[in-house]
């Protein structure tokens, strides 16, 4: 195979960071085949992850956010079906051999589970997931050197007498705790791209802000990136520095935080932010992005926010012709809205 | 939820192996079972100890009564019985282990393989798991031992490659919903290899499932075994418990001893492995809501949609009794 030989280049690359993307996504697309027809969970997607930046990605449920994040390490289902391209340091993962991508997960790039009650074995200690984590790829660490660097991992996530919680089953620790010691698995291998899928939903408030300075921490400790997966946008402000906001499979709106959040240039992300909310509006409702998210077997002709746009322009084009990503307000922020640069200006303020 | 709401580990998440033993071995039907079953195990193992020689020896007076000196009575041909039914225990047991062995291999390999690659992998093994479950284990031995002779041996390799359908079944049906399971996307996404990945994570969440299976199969052997030697159709070298029961018939009426003691030792170690499959299903039901038995058995067979419960509960035990 004269034609592989050119791409494959498993030496970490020379370029210093910022300049090439270290996680390159291009056109991604995933569907599931089920009995109704075709599920096009991503429609498309395209980003880039820089060395050591957070990118979060944003949206609701059914928007494509888990599943373009799961196909970057090759974790869905046989009945996805994946084209596109995901290129890490110059490898497209997507046609890399089953063993070469082994090589790549939890030592390349790590992830963190929504879930971490779920996302641990209930039937081994936690310290021995940590070590396995370790083990995985690394086979010459012995016995007391594994125990130690377990400990010091538990340890450097915040779980108080890391050695006598090393010994505890995962029921036994706390919510706050058991993604403590998920993240603690992802972080084991020291990876160059944590894929964090809404690391801190299944916690409560208090516990949530914790996870989140411990993940990001750890981050900065070993200079990884992080795509962030999230549909709290006040998480997504707090941590990352770019932002994609996707809504049925495709990416709407992309920019930096300041940008994206500043002065947002696609509807959805005005509905999204407005729906925020605010300790200093007193009573009234919570406002809310009118109609549901849609069906993804039967997505919308055209836009397929336009339904439940309020700016939308029926039937031409918004119904009839699919908006491209364009530029925006500034280089770097892109929104895919025909009417991008044309909506009203916005009552919040 | 009674005795084990106050443990953490009760909530749906089994904790590990220690506890779930221990809350085994509370129960009224596992106490039974190992009333019923120690013993006679105890005593086919030590065989070699409680009655040493060679137990076909006639050396006795026949057909004494049980008393002091001949705790079952001897037979007609002047041999203790004592000393064939323990001697019967320890083939019985013998067989027993090394069918339960083979079959758990296989049928554990299958199983696993089967419901962890799915595909074409997987609609292979279970038409071959049709295959061999369409096979009447029973009358194919009767029908080997009358072309081969009979052995021992050619008893244990035949019921071990045609027992372990049921458990490829079961095992298949649990693997395919453990492996959906989150933590075992978490060691994949950690780069875990299939195979360290079924070995460490998937596997051991089937063992409750396999140790409900494994007593009804342990069972099941032991009459087969006793029935073929019934049949006359029993290793000739070796003794067994259904060769002494159907060595006693002649003498029903009047030397009860003969086939009583048999009887009595076969149906405790029957009973007793069929009471603790029953006492694990029951636990397992309470520990995770699904028994092994009734709706986890039938997705096995299906692939589309299909009214659960009931069938799978026949199909299974049908397979097993």
């Amino acid at each position: 195979m004269a034609r592989r030989a050119v791409s494959r280049c498993p030496l970490p690359s020379t370029d210093p960071v910022g300049t090439q993307p270290l996680l390159a996504v291009r056109d991604l697309r995933v569907r599931f085949r089920t009995a109704e027809g075709f599920v096009q969970a991503a429609a498309g997607v395209s980003y880039d992850l820089f060395g050591g930046e957070v990118l979060g990605i944003v949206g609701e449920s059914g928007s494509g956010k888990t599943v373009s994040a799961m196909a970057i390490l090759g974790l869905l289902p046989a009945t996805a079906e994946v084209t596109g391209e995901i290129v890490y340091r110059g490898q497209d993962l997507l046609d890399l051999p089953t063993e070469e991508l082994r090589q790549v997960r939890g030592r390349r790039i790590a992830m963190v589970f929504q879930d971490a009650l779920a996302a641990l074995n209930p039937l081994h200690r936690v310290g021995s997931q940590i070590a396995e984590a370790i083990t995985t790829h690394q086979h010459d660490v012995g016995r007391r050197e594994l125990r130690d660097r377990t400990v010091q991992l538990l340890a450097d996530v915040g779980i108080p007498n890391a050695a006598s919680a090393a010994r505890r089953y995962p029921h036994e620790f706390s919510g706050g705790m058991r993604q403590r010691a998920v993240i603690a698995m992802a972080m084991a291998n020291d990876p160059e791209v944590i894929i964090a899928d809404e690391p801190t939903t299944a916690l409560d408030v208090t516990t949530q802000a914790q996870v989140l300075e411990v993940l990001e921490t750890m981050r900065r400790r070993t200079g990884s990136a992080m795509v962030l997966i999230t549909h709290n946008l006040g998480v997504v402000t707090g941590v990352a520095d770019r932002v994609l906001v996707m809504y049925a499979g495709k990416v709407v709106e992309s920019g930096a935080i300041g940008q994206v959040f500043g002065e947002p240039a696609h509807p959805y992300t005005l509905g999204l932010i407005g729906s925020m909310p605010h300790l200093e509006q007193e009573g009234g409702r919570l406002r809310r992005i009118a109609g549901h998210p849609p069906s993804l077997i039967h997505v919308p002709r055209g836009c397929a926010f336009h339904p439940r746009c309020p700016y939308a322009q029926v039937p031409a084009p918004c119904a009839i012709e699919v908006p491209a990503l364009r530029t925006a307000t500034g280089p770097g922020h892109q929104s895919a809205c025909h009417l991008t640069g044309a909506l009203p200006p916005q009552p919040t303020g | 939820m009674t005795e084990g709401s106050t443990e953490p580990g009760a909530t749906g998440h089994k904790s590990a192996a220690g506890p779930l033993l221990r809350r085994l071995f509370r129960r009224p039907a596992a106490i039974a079972a190992l009333v019923l079953v120690v013993p006679p195990i105890v005593a086919g193992v030590l065989a070699g100890q409680i009655a040493p020689g060679n137990p076909k020896a006639q050396a006795y007076p026949t057909f004494r009564p049980p008393s002091g000196e001949f705790l079952m009575g001897t037979d007609n041909e002047g041999r203790a019985m004592l000393a064939m039914v323990v001697h019967g225990l320890s083939t019985s047991l013998v067989t027993v282990v090394a069918v339960v062995a083979i079959s758990a291999v296989i049928g554990v390999t299958v199983g696993a393989l089967s419901g962890y690659r799915g595909g074409v992998v997987d609609s292979l093994l279970m038409r071959i798991v049709d295959m061999v479950q369409a096979v009447p284990s029973f009358f194919l031995a009767i029908v080997a031992f009358a072309v081969l002779g009979s052995g021992q041996d050619k008893l244990i390799i035949l019921l071990g490659l045609t027992s372990w359908t049921p458990l490829a079944r079961v095992v298949r049906a649990q693997v395919l919903s453990v492996k959906r399971r989150e933590f075992v996307q978490a060691a994949r996404s950690l780069g875990s290899s299939g195979i360290r990945t079924v070995l460490r994570h998937v596997l051991p969440n089937v063992v409750p499932a396999v140790a409900v299976l494994l007593p009804l199969l342990a069972s099941r052997v032991v009459l087969i075994e006793a029935g073929l030697a019934f049949l006359g159709l029993g290793d000739p070298n070796r003794l067994s418990l259904g060769y002494l029961i159907s060595n006693a018939q002649p003498h029903l009426q009047y030397y009860w001893w003969m086939s009583v003691f048999p009887g009595l030792v076969l149906t405790s170690l029957v009973l007793g492995f069929n009471l603790l499959g029953d006492a694990c299903n029951d636990l397992l039901i309470r520990a995770s809501g699904g028994s092994v038995l009734i709706d986890r058995a039938s997705p096995a067979r299906s692939r589309g949609p299909r009214v659960d419960g009931a069938a799978g509960s026949i199909e299974v035990s049908a397979a097993i009794d």
